[in-house]
């Protein structure tokens, strides 16, 4: 197909090229190889900035990257489920608890759906949401800082999937399980699944002021797997939606053994009922075992704290709080457009979008009108809920975003396609192929009450033949199209780091202005600070030495430390003395077993070495600082392990 | 005479926006500085322009051997700059209120102008006597030595008024808000005189 239109191209470039010269008012030509204003629409000159930043998770890198759009120029890697060398992020002593869970230290995790902050529905900006899919977490991102703040561990959970999406004011972030378990977690034959797995959907609370997270309630519903999920909006802000696929509660080979069902469901959850519920003093307290872990910027380190308990509700004892709408053919996305009133469940192994109507689902719940019940549960009348079908042409669907001007975008996996449509007449206005098999699309806000209409960025899962080859393993590609016009045009792709799954964007001119350029030294309140170079220092505590060292353009203080011994262990806590913008220092030590470290302007890092050699073995600054960042060097004096040498340390002498 | 008073009691006190206002600004810029550093030079002390400017500076300046940017209590200048302008604003003050019930005549106001001016004018070279050694009298250890093509080390005096390449900066040196004041009050006291002169000669 791709060989095909190369050909057609060059046959038809000459023609298209001199047709052009004699039409300067000419519209461009929408076919992309020859349409040299989308190389302008993505340009931006050097020294300019980008319209908007987009955040892309991971996958199984376990970080976010943030690119700039249009110019799919990435800005930063921010580690959140993974270790990152670069800054020392979970190898330092200060960042290690972060990665701290019940099963012990995981540095590791699959980052899928990132969820920016909102206020009224709207793109605020202060945190994104993370969710890792492995070992259940759910990450703040503080966006000022670009750092990780918080994660918290979510228990009876597995495969944290229908994840982590926001409430239209932040009151909750939802960490939905995957695969369902056995709650509490025991030892039982996996052929006994049915009616006795069960699936937690989890309810964080985001605290306004701090975005200080807390699992509120968790949701104990029949054993499915809950895939995605979206908040209502507008009028349907205080309910939350689910896919789900294996109703079927199949245990081996799913691909068939789940895909039985003509229809599967549409969990409509009235969280509002729910929080008045548990409000009331409803739900059980049960043991669990789960870590929070928070980062200070003031102490630049974070703390992991293990809770031993997890609110939890029996969906059947809040009546009216959860219905089931059946959707055809295992539906994987499930989004809701900006003004609330349609919920899109997209039946991954159906040609048609199947769209519910919020009206009709509340007239029918207040009519009764059930079509059974699943555990306890109603399930709503399909043609009841209805709102229309989408005869889309494509094979597939997985995602939908949302422009704000009344149409919607869905993602087609199978036939490889954006299919642009529109809202309440549900008829296909556009389509465009991607490049290959894309999975979810983004467009800056898209989700929320207020999208930015102007970009879609298309995440594809098949890369080959985009770029050059680099061996068996190639970074995923993004595709942007510019879809300010009736048809979409695609403009740009570029490659991605990890496998991005989801991705969120929001305006630059919203984030850039609160962008934090430096910590101050004043406010570093870390306990191993060294705020003043007088108080530079090397400590000895049995056979730990603790050395307190600054670091300016272009020395450490100290310099020379002469004193330690093998099978000493030695924590280096490094002050940045700096506080002007983006002049980092870097701290390496011959022979250091973990990372290096990369310390910001007023922060304090920790990192550990042990001497295994007698000797005098260097450290160096690690990133170039200023003219005479070479000469920012200093040695350790290593003597034997028997030996009286008193410690002393020194600078200039 | 009375709006001439009038016009003297305004002209000296709009001195005193010069404890409101910085009276000079030297601002510098590099390629890796964009938003450029700068100081504000009040008559009671410097000041950056922004909140770690004057730490940045220091921290680029010993690497050509340059002396801290001094605080207040380091130069007499800011101790007794505040008292010669509190005591020229209550000097003006006095005249002009003087003049205004017929004790004094306009010449005082040009007395007033021409013993300000004098400050004036010392206070500049005692300024720019400051930049000189403070762009002159360096480190002999510095780790940067830049040689004139004349033989004589370069030195990093920033201009008294107006731009100067210095190295990788440009450095913008102008008054601010502070010596507009305080020009306009010294201008207003010239006017005065005029205005003062004028009704004497229509009598």
């Amino acid at each position: 197909m791709k060989k095909y239109f190369f050909y057609l191209a060059a046959a038809l470039g000459p023609i298209l090229l001199l047709s052009g010269c004699g039409d300067q008012n000419g519209k461009a030509s929408s076919n992309g190889a020859l349409a040299s204003n989308n190389a302008e629409k993505v340009y931006v000159a050097p020294g300019e900035h980008d319209e908007f930043y987009a955040f892309m998770s991971g996958g199984y890198s376990g970080n976010v990257t943030v690119y700039g759009l249009p110019s799919g120029r990435m800005f930063k890697e921010i580690p959140v489920f993974s270790q990152f060398p670069t800054n020392g992020y979970g190898y330092s002593e200060e960042t290690k608890p972060m990665l701290e869970t019940s099963f012990g230290f995981i540095p590791a995790d699959d980052s899928h759906h990132p969820d920016i902050s909102q206020t009224n529905g709207e793109l605020d900006g202060r945190w994104l949401f993370i969710n890792g899919n492995n070992t259940p977490r759910i990450a703040r991102i503080d966006l000022k800082t670009f750092e990780t703040a918080e994660i918290i561990e979510v228990p009876n959970s597995a495969g944290n999937h229908s994840s982590s999406y926001i409430t239209e004011n932040s009151e909750y972030v939802v960490a939905g399980t995957r695969f369902s378990v056995p709650i509490p977690q025991r030892d039982m034959p996996i052929k006994d699944y049915k009616g006795n797995f069960k699936g937690a959907l989890s309810f964080i609370s985001v605290e306004p002021e701090t975005g200080r997270m807390d699992i509120k309630f968790q949701l104990i519903m029949p054993g499915f797997n809950y895939d995605l999920s979206h908040p209502g909006r507008g009028k349907s802000h205080g309910w939350f939606f689910f896919t789900t696929y294996n109703t079927e509660e199949a245990n081996s080979l799913l691909e068939v053994n789940a895909s039985q069902n003509d229809k599967d469901f549409i969990a409509a959850v009235n969280w509002k009922k729910i929080e008045e519920y548990v409000n009331n003093g409803g739900g059980t307290m049960v043991p669990a075992n789960y870590t929070h872990n928070v980062y200070s910027d003031e102490t630049h380190s974070a703390t992991s704290t293990m809770k031993k308990e997890v609110l939890t509700v029996d969906p059947t004892k809040v009546p009216g709080a959860i219905f089931f709408m059946p959707t055809p053919k295992s539906p994987h996305g499930v989004d809701v457009s900006p003004s609330g009133d349609y919920i899109i469940g997209n039946g991954k192994l159906s040609a048609d979008l199947t769209v519910f109507s919020f009206d009709k689902m509340i007239a029918a719940i207040e009519g009764k009108k059930f079509d059974g019940e699943a555990y306890g549960l109603p399930i709503l009348k399909f043609e009841d809920v209805l709102g229309g079908t989408v005869k889309s042409g494509g094979l597939g669907p997985l995602h939908t975003e949302f422009d704000g001007k009344g149409n919607a975008y869905t993602t087609f996996f199978i036939s490889s396609e954006v299919v642009k449509w529109k809202l309440d007449t549900w008829e296909v206005i556009d389509r465009k192929p991607t490049f290959y098999s894309v999975g979810h699309c983004m467009i800056p806000g898209g989700n929320s009450r207020k999208p930015f209409g102007k970009y879609l960025v298309s995440l594809n899962k098949i890369t080959k033949d985009r770029y050059l080859p680099t061996g068996p393993e190639l970074e995923h590609s993004a595709q942007l199209y510019d879809i300010s016009g009736d048809k979409m045009e695609l403009i740009y792709d570029f490659p991605t780091h990890g496998e991005p799954h989801y991705a969120a964007a929001i305006p630059a001119s919203i984030l850039a202005p609160k962008s934090q350029k430096i910590y101050k030294l004043a406010e570093n309140e870390n306990p191993y600070a060294t705020k003043n170079v007088a108080d530079a220092r090397v400590v000895r505590n049995g056979n730990e030495v603790h050395v307190y060292m600054a670091m300016i353009r272009s020395h450490f203080t100290p310099d020379n430390i002469e004193g330690i011994k093998v099978g000493d262990k030695v924590y280096f806590h490094i002050t940045n003395h700096e506080q002007d913008f983006d002049v980092p220092h870097g701290f390496m030590m011959i022979g250091q077993q973990n990372s290096g470290l990369l310390i910001m302007p007023g922060q304090t890092k920790t990192s550990v070495w042990e001497p295994k050699q007698e000797g005098v073995w260097p450290f160096y600054c690690t990133d170039f600082c200023s003219a005479l960042h070479q000469e920012m060097q200093g040695y350790v004096r290593v003597s034997p392990a028997s030996s009286n040498l008193d410690l002393s340390w020194s600078l200039g002498e | 005479m009375k709006k001439a008073s009038i016009i003297m009691f305004v002209g000296s006190i709009c001195l005193l926006g010069l404890f409101a206002f910085p009276l000079w600004n030297i601002m510098l810029g590099a390629p890796q500085y964009p938003d450029p550093l700068g100081m504000n030079i009040h008559i009671t002390g410097i000041q950056g322009v922004s909140e770690f400017d004057l730490q940045n500076i220091d921290g680029l300046n010993h690497y050509i051997g340059m002396k801290t940017i001094p605080k207040a209590d380091e130069m007499w200048e800011f101790n007794v700059f505040p008292s010669v302008i509190i005591g020229m604003v209550i000097l003006g003050v006095l005249i002009s209120i003087l003049g205004f019930f017929g004790k004094v005549d306009y010449r005082y106001f040009l007395g007033w102008f021409v013993l300000m001016s004098i400050l004036g004018v010392m206070g500049m070279y005692d300024f720019n006597l400051w930049l000189t050694d403070y762009g002159s009298n360096l480190d002999p250890h510095a780790i940067i030595r830049v040689i004139n093509d004349d033989g004589t080390p370069m030195t990093y005096k920033p201009p008294l008024l107006g731009y100067k390449k210095l190295l990788n900066f440009d450095v913008s040196s102008m008054p601010s808000a502070g010596a507009w004041f305080m020009f306009v009050g010294m201008m207003l006291t010239v006017v005065a005189f005029f205005v003062g002169w004028k009704s004497k000669k229509s009598l």
